[in-house]
């Protein structure tokens, strides 16, 4: 039974065998009608946190419907973005999108586990906490301060030592070439996606700690006593059985990767085409927003925006539900 | 070679490797913090603090009117986003242990901590400026509590539920009704977590841009006018930051070396006194 009615119930009956009856049943009642009050209040506070979500999700649609009704499904995978003659679709945004997160992940996931390895496993003790918080910090950093310095320190580097390097590299192999052909400015989609990979490290990193420590220290001190190395441990006992919470946090990434705005925008060029090449610049979902809505002329070209805004929270949603439900699964179930 | 000489290598490799990843890590960290003071620091004058924005191709200026901004913004993000976030932190912890509504809140929470900010700038563009008329301050601080409000229920559910059930019972058997033992015994014993939460969801939107950039959008004039278009740290950087004028730029530094002083001295000040109150 619910202790405060179990409460109520016990001091009403000893008010009964008292003889004071009507002060003690009235006070009973006061505290009934106050818990109602104080449930009901808390209730339309989460109500209300639930309630933004589906505002977000009804408002854009709402928003975006001229541009859906103006040019149908295919928005979605229309490869033109042209504002003076009012064709919109999405596809060169969602390619930017897709594409800097991808990099940012395949450059992020190694590095995030070898920080997880080296927290969980190799990290001498006492320094185990001062440098996880520094990774905690790094994940603090608000993403405008990675765009800044993506933009003024590391994207002149990167095109004076580092893109001359992979195109001499890679230039002459069949198709890789392709990826890093064309003029080595800097700025581009490779740039926001290693401005957003460094980003991103900090998130996947703490999540892969945490699942890592949910591995039974007895699993692992067995192996240990049949003689595996370090790194055998953590490729055969710990990854796999944290396996399910491993791909969540990646997951977490992923959908900050994909609404980041910030990081991106500053580094990523802002050109409204799809080329093969990762040098070149492009757009992604959040930049177009971030630059365009400002000075969008009302109708079409907003609405558009909207519908854009639409797409990008709907894939977010998909993958940030996933990761949730990963984890979930990775940190209850497995660390009974 | 041999099968053991191999496994060594092997070993040593994996190892070494996750060695260079933690010190690629702390490097990115240093480099950035050392860029910004670097660039920022000569700027942070008293010029910087005093004087607004200046006009494009003007010299001097400083970040006045995007401060008091950015302050005003952020405080009546806190006022707003500090009771709703408590008290739906409460019912998730006091009522939500079996119903379904509350996994439902909890799994929106969820995903509302990484939403993608500029979405929920959008949401606010069309619910509060195309309807009241224009880009406002207020309509700034509504957006940021949308972000904030997520991480104070989080962090308030979780520190709620540290709590020894022994505690609530012998408040309970004391007679005390629910709202009381919830209130002043429950989330009176992890107020310094609870603090902890909400310095955090100070922390994360006091460098967001995104959602302010169709809400508040910017002033170049110093205003305290919460209904009109207001000056704010973050857009205030984005513009200057890609605009071509030297003094836009060096400005843009000092008020992103400003930002990230205050967002880690918020972290780290969370941190501690979560640490403190954890001896005790």
């Amino acid at each position: 039974m619910d202790p405060a009615t179990m409460v109520g119930q016990v001091s009403s009956m000893v008010g009964k065998s008292m003889e004071q009856t009507d002060v003690h049943s009235a006070r009973v009642k006061v505290f009934q009608w106050q818990d109602g009050v104080f449930h009901k209040v808390t209730l339309l506070f989460a109500l209300l946190v639930l309630a933004g979500l589906f505002g977000i999700l009804v408002s854009l649609a709402i928003e975006a419907i001229p541009a859906l009704r103006e040019f149908g499904p295919s928005f979605v995978w229309t490869n033109v973005w042209n504002v003076p003659e009012e064709k919109f679709g999405a596809v060169i945004a969602i390619y930017g999108t897709v594409v800097t997160s991808l990099i940012a992940l395949f450059i992020a996931v190694p590095v995030s586990f070898g920080i997880a390895l080296f927290l969980t496993e190799t990290c001498p003790a006492w320094l185990r906490r001062p440098l996880g918080t520094a990774i905690e910090l790094l994940a603090g950093v608000p993403s405008i301060i990675y765009g800044i310095w993506g933009l003024f320190i590391f994207a002149p580097l990167f095109s004076e030592h580092v893109q001359p390097y992979l195109q001499g590299a890679f230039g002459s192999i069949p198709v890789v070439g392709g990826w890093f052909s064309g003029p080595p400015i800097g700025i581009g989609i490779l740039a926001a996606g290693i401005v957003l990979a460094l980003m991103v490290i900090p998130f996947i990193a703490s999540v892969m700690r945490d699942v890592f420590e949910t591995v039974p220290s007895v699993l692992k001190e067995s192996a240990y006593g049949v003689g595996c190395t370090t790194w055998e441990v953590v490729w055969n006992v710990v990854l796999p059985y944290t396996r399910v919470g491993v791909v969540g946090g990646v997951m977490l990434g992923l959908g900050r990767a994909l609404g980041e705005t910030m990081a991106v925008t500053f580094v990523i060029g802002n050109a409204n085409r799809i080329t093969g090449s990762l040098f070149a610049p492009g757009n992604s979902i959040a930049s177009v927003l971030a630059n365009e809505f400002g000075e969008a002329s009302p109708g079409l070209h907003v609405s558009s925006l909207f519908a854009l805004g639409l797409v990008l929270f709907v894939i977010t949603f998909i993958v940030l539900s996933l990761s949730r439900w990963l984890i979930r699964r990775g940190t209850v179930k497995q660390g009974h | 070679m041999n099968l053991y000489n191999r496994r060594i290598l092997i070993n040593r490799l994996g190892i070494g490797l996750s060695m260079l990843a933690m010190a690629f890590g702390l490097l990115a960290l240093l480099w950035i913090l050392f860029t910004l003071f670097s660039k920022g620091f000569a700027v942070l004058s008293w010029d910087f603090f005093t004087l607004d924005t200046p006009a494009p191709g003007n010299e001097g200026g400083g970040m006045r009117n995007a401060i008091v901004g950015s302050l005003m913004i952020i405080g009546v993000t806190t006022c707003v986003s500090t009771p709703i976030g408590i008290l739906a932190g409460i019912y998730l912890a006091e009522y939500g242990a079996t119903s379904k509504f509350a996994a439902a809140t909890r799994f929106v929470v969820d995903i509302m901590l990484s939403a993608p900010s500029i979405a929920i700038g959008l949401f606010i563009y069309a619910l509060m400026v195309e309807t009241m008329g224009g880009f406002s301050g207020w309509a700034g601080s509504v957006a940021l509590s949308l972000i904030a409000i997520p991480v104070v229920v989080r962090t308030t559910e979780n520190m709620l539920k540290l709590v020894p059930p022994t505690l609530r019972e012998a408040a309970f058997a004391l007679g005390a009704p629910r709202w009381r033992v919830s209130l002043s015994v429950t989330l009176r014993s992890v107020k310094a977590g609870v603090v902890t939460g909400v310095l955090l969801a100070i922390a994360r939107v006091t460098g967001e841009t995104a959602p302010l950039l169709f809400t508040a959008l910017n002033n170049q004039f110093f205003s305290t006018d919460m209904s009109e278009p207001m000056g704010n740290l973050p857009v205030v950087i984005f513009q200057f930051a890609m605009s071509p004028y030297d003094n836009w730029n060096s400005l843009a530094w000092g008020g992103a070396l400003l930002i990230a002083l205050l967002v880690l001295a918020m972290n780290i000040g969370a941190r501690l006194m979560f640490r403190a109150n954890d001896k005790k």
